[in-house]
């Protein structure tokens, strides 16, 4: 059974990455990775409201897991990462994995703080 | 060899590569996301799967993420170096499975428990270790991959 919940949050996960990707590339053209830095910062925080609220081992498979996992995505941001530092983008490079990394563990921490705030 | 297209900066969609552009126009949209929807399914079993075999580590999310990385530094060179391949090969493996496989919010949970469990030095370890050796694995790959293209080419020559 958890394994069906994986595949279905995953298979929700991984195209809902895709059309955020597309949809903030319309509307920001940039060099920076913005499509994949969002989808990240946004699976974080709903990882970390999931944690926070002591889900269910069968929603954490289907949100967390599946969904979130899917959604963010360490190998695309690192291609990015790669390709702006070879494109000498090498600012942008760095900036992109500071900001990554600590706007992500911000989205987590804010996502727990959030969950248990409202269930107590 | 024809003329090939600069590699894209975003591997998942690049609106400034015609042919990702165009990936949503009409009836391709559904099968676009219907590849998307089912390599990341794939993708997303085969990391809960390595959770099942190596369960309770951070060295099992270490691990995928860097398998990951390389496999789409492979992924990325073949479809710039031997044009698109099939239109729905890089959304089923790069975008689908490869993204589904890799996880970014599960690597940032781990370093956040970490700090929560006053484990600062393991945390920032972890962090890095990561980093490095997924952007590590992602050029070493593309570069492995651009030269066996390469020697293949002049041997074809």
């Amino acid at each position: 059974m958890t394994w069906l919940l994986v595949a279905v949050g995953a298979a929700v996960g991984a195209p809902l990455r895709y059309l955020t990707d597309r949809a903030v590339q319309v509307r920001h053209d940039s060099v920076f990775p913005w499509g994949t830095f969002v989808v990240n910062a946004v699976a974080s925080l709903v990882l970390g409201l999931l944690t926070g609220a002591l889900v269910s081992s069968g929603t954490y498979a289907l949100l967390g897991t599946g969904l979130c996992g899917a959604l963010s995505t360490y190998s695309t941001f690192s291609y990015e990462t790669l390709r702006l530092a070879e494109r000498g983008w090498k600012f942008l490079a760095v900036a992109n994995a500071l900001a990554s990394l600590l706007v992500g563990l911000g989205a987590v921490f804010l996502g727990m703080d959030l969950a248990e705030g409202l269930l107590r | 060899m024809s003329a090939r297209a600069p590699e894209p900066i975003d591997p998942d969609v690049d609106l400034h590569v015609p042919a990702d552009r165009a990936e949503t126009a009409g009836h391709a949209k559904w099968h676009v996301l219907g590849a998307v929807s089912a390599g990341g399914a794939l993708g997303g079993l085969a990391r809960y799967g390595a959770s099942v075999l190596w369960p309770g580590s951070v060295w099992t999310t270490f691990g995928v993420n860097v398998v990951g990385c390389a496999l789409i530094g492979v992924l990325m060179v073949l479809l710039s170096e031997h044009g698109r391949g099939h239109p729905l090969v890089r959304p089923f493996l790069g975008v689908g499975v490869l993204g589904g496989f890799t996880t970014f919010s599960t690597y940032v949970a781990d370093v956040a428990r970490l700090l929560e469990e006053r484990e600062a030095v393991t945390a920032m370890a972890y962090a890095a270790g990561t980093f490095a050796g997924a952007l590590g694995a992602v050029w070493a790959a593309a570069v492995v991959t651009r030269a066996v293209v390469a020697r293949a080419g002049a041997a074809a020559r």
